[in-house]
């Protein structure tokens, strides 16, 4: 089993970027996923940035990967997009099929993302087809769901050409928009927004009227208001899930790598804190722990 | 330019009819649409008499297989397509890869329409479902006019766009705020919010909404309440209580007609499958006179303020908004 470090989904300033990924860079972490994947006019960090961020991390030892974004709703994004799919040297994850559409026209290989609408064997052998060489499912489906899929006959010749992964530890990205939330929690509107996220490096707590946390605000996205956490999960994974992701927090999430590696076979199993959940992996509502 | 009306009964697809609608979608009784209510949709039989009818009056009738296959029961989504393709529809209305590929497969006369469950919200994503030859795009509630207009412009595909209804705020077929709560979503078992999860309190006069036992909102006394959809909620950010991702609001693009007849947007899709009859009648009525009005004389075209007296009745909250069609609301 390996373990990836998702893309960052925070807005965080050049600085702190760089220190984590330096970080990043001296963990034993396998795969980094890098680039933005929320809103297009979060520039701290610009293409060539997470080129350079990418060679420093391949030097380390690091497979890297480009994320692409999840909502593209201007031409302009698309130019954007375009840079990732003709970088030329890194594998790029798709999150919209628009990127698929175009890393298929180039003859590449992709990572289709959890928000990739992949939900059963015959999605999933269509998109083999077209070059996905890593399955990242649907953060909302159980390791039941992933296992009847994979054990469909209609598979069983291509299981040996895609990796399979799964959303482990984080903030669970749930929805997008057209909307931007922080911006609205500010009383703005997102064309004046002063890139206000960057005031939010782990999102903004949403709690219910009785105080119960219920989502993250994260920008036009919104998260799970519980942290995801998988670690006690990760043996009964054992021969279906190649990696294991990891969303890079604001503080811990290289503590909590090691905590993962160190209970892959379920010898070193953690407390889970109460604001964590495993919901979605085991059949129940997402932010239910099991 | 069409008017295409919800319909979850044989009575309001036929005051879907009779007000005027050009074509009426509908979904069949199971999971395998995104309006997977109780007591709501069509069987069998039913999806045929609905044909019958809807032919009869020379109109069209869409059928929504709109959801995800599941892995262990894919079948059920092949024999959807089957059946409505056996009721003799004119189009399906699909969101899966796998459907897609499998209705383009075995019924290539059959018209497909790209669901906004599909997500689509680009050229290049419309570019990667032509493959299944799709002949329109429904597309999602976050684009503003501007971008609808830029893909009219690049795209040589029909578009069709929300008119009115329910609000998705959220890109459609990508939000699992649903299962988050309640562990079902529109694209696993075809329901937001279902009501199975409801439960409403009164707490000396103040009524609690709640959803799988989370708090949605509190209505004091001279308040309306709501239905518990979770996105339209009350939450706490900070130290502000407010609706943090939404108003219980109805989309309402009346005032956009002459640019989206301008921009030769080809269908006007009327949210509601799980309205009444006598809702869908009267939101038809409405919305026929207006694309009449529109069609006759664009450049004289005029919102008539009964136009808006009525739909403000049967809106949610009696409020209404432009959405994500209009800039500032984003």
């Amino acid at each position: 089993m390996k373990f990836s470090l998702g893309p960052v989904l925070y807005f965080w300033p050049k600085a702190q970027m760089l220190t984590f990924y330096r970080q990043a860079a001296d963990s034993d972490i396998d795969i980094v996923y890098l680039g933005e994947t929320v809103c297009s006019k979060r520039r701290e960090l610009k293409f060539d940035d997470y080129i350079a961020i990418a060679h420093m991390l391949r030097e380390a030892g690091k497979q890297v990967c480009l994320s692409s974004m999840t909502l593209y709703e201007a031409p302009g994004e698309l130019r954007e997009l375009r840079k990732y799919v003709d970088n030329g040297e890194f594998l790029v994850e798709a999150n919209d099929v628009g990127a698929i559409s175009m890393l298929q026209q180039q003859g590449l290989p992709f990572v289709a993302g959890a928000a990739i609408n992949c939900y059963n064997q015959h999605t999933l052998r269509r998109l083999v087809s077209m070059g996905l060489t890593r399955w990242v499912m649907p953060v909302e489906l159980s390791g039941q769901w992933l296992s009847e899929v994979l054990n469909q006959s209609i598979i069983a010749d291509i299981r040996d050409c895609f990796s399979t992964e799964v959303f482990g530890f984080g903030h669970l990205p749930l929805a997008w928009s057209g909307r931007c939330f922080t911006a609205r929690s500010e009383n703005r509107s997102k064309d004046q927004c002063e890139l206000c996220c960057i005031n939010y490096p782990q999102g903004r707590e949403v709690k219910s009227q009785d105080g119960t946390q219920v989502f993250v605000l994260n920008g036009i996205q919104t998260q799970s208001g519980q942290r995801y956490n998988l670690v006690n999960q990760l043996s009964t994974m054992q021969g279906q899930v190649d990696i294991v992701r990891l969303s890079p927090q604001l503080s811990g999430t290289f503590d909590w790598l090691a905590k993962f590696k160190a209970n892959i076979n379920g010898t070193a199993p953690q407390p889970l804190p109460a604001t964590d959940s495993n919901g979605y992996w085991l059949n129940l509502a997402g932010m239910a722990a099991g | 330019m069409e008017l295409l009306c919800p319909a979850g009964s044989m009575p309001a697809l036929k005051a879907a009819i009779e007000h005027g609608a050009d074509a009426v979608y509908i979904g069949l009784k199971d999971d395998t649409n995104a309006r997977h209510f109780a007591g709501l949709n069509f069987d069998q039989a039913k999806l045929k008499d609905a044909a019958r009818y809807v032919h009869q009056h020379g109109k069209k009738l869409h059928v929504a297989i709109n959801t995800f296959a599941h892995p262990n029961s894919y079948q059920r989504w092949q024999q959807a397509v089957d059946m409505a393709a056996d009721a003799g529809a004119d189009v399906l209305i699909l969101a899966d890869i796998a459907v897609l590929a499998y209705a383009a497969a075995r019924y290539p006369k059959l018209e497909r329409h790209l669901s906004v469950q599909a997500s689509a919200t680009n050229a290049a994503a419309i570019d990667f479902y032509r493959q299944f030859n799709i002949s329109r795009v429904v597309l999602p509630r976050v684009l503003s006019m501007q971008q609808v207009r830029a893909l009219a412009h690049s795209c040589d595909i029909d578009l069709e766009v929300f008119a009115f209804g329910s609000l998705c705020i959220m890109a459609e077929g990508r939000c699992y705020l649903s299962s988050y709560m309640t562990g079902q979503s529109p694209n696993t078992a075809g329901a937001c919010s279902p009501a199975a999860f409801v439960n409403w309190q009164d707490n000396n006069g103040t009524l609690e909404s709640r959803l799988n036992g989370i708090l949605i909102d509190r209505f004091a006394p001279n308040e309306t309440a709501g239905y518990p959809t979770l996105c339209k909620g009350r939450f706490t950010v900070g130290s502000d209580t407010y609706h943090v991702l939404e108003e219980p609001t109805s989309l309402n693009t009346l005032d956009l007609l002459p640019q989206l007849h301008a921009e030769g947007i080809k269908s006007l899709k009327i949210e509601g499958r799980q309205r009444s009859p006598a809702y869908v009648a009267q939101i038809t009525q409405v919305w026929r006179a207006a694309i009449d009005a529109v069609l006759a004389t664009p450049e004289r075209f005029n919102v008539q303020p009964q136009w808006q007296q009525v739909l403000a009745t049967l809106s949610e909250g009696s409020q209404t908004t432009l959405g994500a069609y209009h800039r500032k609301w984003k």
